[in-house]
């Protein structure tokens, strides 16, 4: 089976783990989903979730070992990136699919100028060379509001400060006019008025440069503002994917519908004296349940979610849930009780 | 007494500076301004926010107040005793009632030492009971905050940051405090936890008549546990009030932009939102902008706040802003 036609990167069956002396970690447990062209797909979920080892999964970067692809495929242009060799990788890698990081560090290097390392992305991947490949260099610090940029080009990544560092490591992931962004928790260490300097970049980028764009975040606030589909994830798992209006307007799975009753809001004045938490935590990755993995936090649970996990289904037009019951009618109890039954 | 309402602890006037030093002879060549120049009262039974971006002086004027700084002017006073004049001996004793809730789970909590032991520990320096009696009391304040007792014999690694907080929770609570600054304390940890430990928090208050000093960069949940909230700018106090009077009429443009920035989960309200994005970041507080500290990102700043640092003023009820365009908007008289 290839790649679906209207999918500009599709994810099939991935699950990805790692080999500890403790045992096997089950990072990613077999998702599932396609980008299409010109499409934000925003994924939220907590620590621990599986959103950051998906993608790196995806761009070949799990270090192996511990780490493991164990299966899956990932379709990009008709070919299966996890069989690609690694020399197609490298021109994938920086050159079509780029990503940027929560720490710029990461990702810069310390020991080379700003402008070495956007030159280096561009000679790669673009074949500018010398003078063609610092004038890149210089306009795309530009481009991220990087002031004086001509002589920036110069400076160390120690020389930055946090925000412009972001913009710097930002200036190197796009200089290369990568198809797809894939960006992981970028603004997660920033102050909100940097976050909000950094997502209107990111934003204003997008649309100029025409590119589609993965956002990973554990904020349901800032994807809110930017994605056009939004895919939860849960211990591994995608537990609900719908459309951005759809999916905050209509939860229709229990732990999303938790994580947005939890939350106070900064555009509300306090309704209750007390926040509505979720009980307990996600499970242990090394030990995951049978059944559904929410399930000792639900308060809709039925045995059956006890035996069986649910895969992700179609619920309604562009929306799927991972879920036995329906929250819309289902009776709540106190979580947990379920395993007294 | 302030409308009604008694001061538990009083800032006046209070600055930190650290100094910077530089050659073989270290010279003194400069000075950090954390904090500089604030003063207020945290009313006894209420939770005031501090709030405000990274670099403020938020923790500093926390950790100044506890005396854990030694302030480079000003004074500080809790239960109306001015802690600066107080013995060694003193202010240990008054320091007992005024603890510390730490952002990080991992790092203030010794990794060798058992759960009892660190909740323990202010009791055993403070030379409170027996060892039966403080295993008692560990109990009962584990308990308190929501972790099984029979645990406590267990080391933090084998706690969750969730209940690493809690444990953190537990010994800021074992001298039975008045006044807990809690520097962070839901940051570290995940969406689906951070409501457990504030709901643990506002429970806390209400049954042990605790007084807060939240300092947070989460303004949605400022919104939910306080009800004044400061906003904090290059280690000065820019706007100070209730916090729906804030929220709702929000009048330091550092403020407004705050609000602004800060993202709301529902993309009807996103879409039509109008975002300030103010320009450049935070200047560096050894080398504060002459005039008012905000002017090198203000979108409204003019002529006399290029020349003089405007004062915190009541310019509304109960409502104090540091502001000249505010004051001229709101009073007009400058």
């Amino acid at each position: 089976m290839g790649q679906a036609p209207d999918s500009l990167l599709e994810v099939r069956d991935l699950v990805t783990q790692f080999n500890t002396e403790d045992g096997t970690v089950h990072a990613v447990n077999g998702i599932s989903y396609s980008l299409h062209d010109g499409e934000t797909m925003g994924i939220v979920g907590e620590s621990g979730c599986g959103k950051s080892v998906h993608a790196l999964s995806i761009m070949r970067l799990i270090p192996t070992p511990p780490g493991k692809i164990v299966a899956g495929q990932v379709f990009y242009q008709r070919r299966d990136l996890l069989q690609a060799s690694e020399e197609d990788m490298r021109h994938v890698r920086g050159g079509e699919i780029a990503m940027i990081f929560q720490d710029p560090m990461t990702s810069l290097n310390p020991v080379m100028t700003i402008g070495r390392q956007i030159t280096e992305a561009v000679e790669l991947h673009r074949g500018l060379k010398g003078k063609a490949a610092t004038n890149r260099a210089i306009e795309m610090l530009e481009m991220v509001g990087i002031p004086e940029p001509a002589q920036r080009v110069k400076s160390y990544p120690h020389e930055f400060s946090g925000g412009m560092r972001q913009r710097a490591m930002i200036a190197m992931a796009l200089s290369t006019e990568p198809t797809i962004l894939i960006a992981d928790e970028p603004t997660t260490a920033l102050d909100v008025t940097i976050q909000a300097q950094i997502v209107d970049l990111v934003t204003r980028l997008r649309d100029t440069l025409e590119m589609s764009m993965i956002w990973i975040t554990h904020d349901l606030g800032v994807v809110a503002g930017l994605a056009d589909r939004v895919q939860v994830m849960y211990a591994g798992f995608l537990v609900e994917r719908a459309s951005v209006k759809e999916i905050y307007a209509n939860p229709r799975h229990p732990y999303t519908l938790g994580l947005l009753n939890s939350l106070p809001r900064v555009d509300r004045r306090k309704t209750h004296k007390r926040l509505n938490p979720i009980p307990g935590r996600p499970p242990d990755l090394l030990d995951l349940p049978p059944g559904c993995p929410f399930v000792s936090r639900c308060p809709f649970a039925i045995e059956r979610c006890l035996e069986e996990n649910p895969q992700l289904e179609r619920i309604a037009d562009g929306h799927e849930i991972a879920c036995w019951v329906d929250v819309r009618s289902a009776p709540t109890h106190e979580a947990g009780v379920v395993f007294l039954s | 007494m302030k409308n009604g309402k008694i001061a538990l602890v009083r800032v006046e006037g209070v600055k930190k500076y650290f100094p910077i030093h530089s050659g073989i002879l270290r010279r003194e060549i400069g000075a950090v301004k954390a904090v500089d120049g604030v003063s207020f009262e945290i009313y006894e039974g209420e939770t005031l926010g501090l709030v405000g971006e990274s670099g403020g002086g938020k923790s500093t004027l926390g950790r100044t107040i506890l005396q854990l700084h030694k302030p480079t002017e000003g004074t500080i006073y809790f239960e109306g005793q001015d802690l600066g004049s107080l013995s060694k001996d003193e202010l240990r004793r008054t320091r007992a009632r005024m603890q510390i809730i730490f952002q990080d789970p991992y790092s203030s909590l010794n990794p060798r030492m058992t759960v009892e032991a660190i909740v323990s520990e202010p009791l055993a320096v403070h030379k409170i009971g027996n060892q039966n009696e403080r295993r008692a009391r560990v109990d009962e304040l584990l308990d308190r905050v929501g972790l099984n007792p029979a645990f406590a014999n267990r080391f933090p690694h084998e706690f969750s940051g969730g209940q690493r907080q809690r444990i953190g929770v537990a010994r800021a609570l074992a001298l039975n405090p008045s006044f807990i600054v809690a520097d962070e304390p839901i940051s570290a940890l995940d969406v689906s936890i951070q409501a457990q430990v504030v709901n643990l928090l506002e429970d806390l208050q209400d049954s042990l008549n605790l007084t807060y000093l939240f300092i947070a960069h989460d303004l949605s949940m400022v919104r939910h546990i306080c009800d004044r909230v400061a906003v904090m700018y290059l280690g000065k106090i820019v706007e100070l009030g209730p916090t729906e009077e804030i929220y709702n009429n929000p009048q330091h443009p550092y403020t407004q932009a705050l609000l602004s920035a800060v993202p709301v989960p529902d993309p009807s309200v996103e879409e039509r939102r109008q975002r300030i994005i103010l320009k450049g970041e935070v200047p560096n507080p050894a080398n504060p902008p002459v005039g008012c500290n905000f002017n090198t990102r203000c979108p409204v700043a003019f002529d006399p706040c290029f020349v003089e640092d405007p004062e915190l003023k009541e310019l509304l009820p109960l409502h104090h802003i540091s502001c000249y365009y505010a004051e001229n908007e709101l009073v007009g008289n400058t």
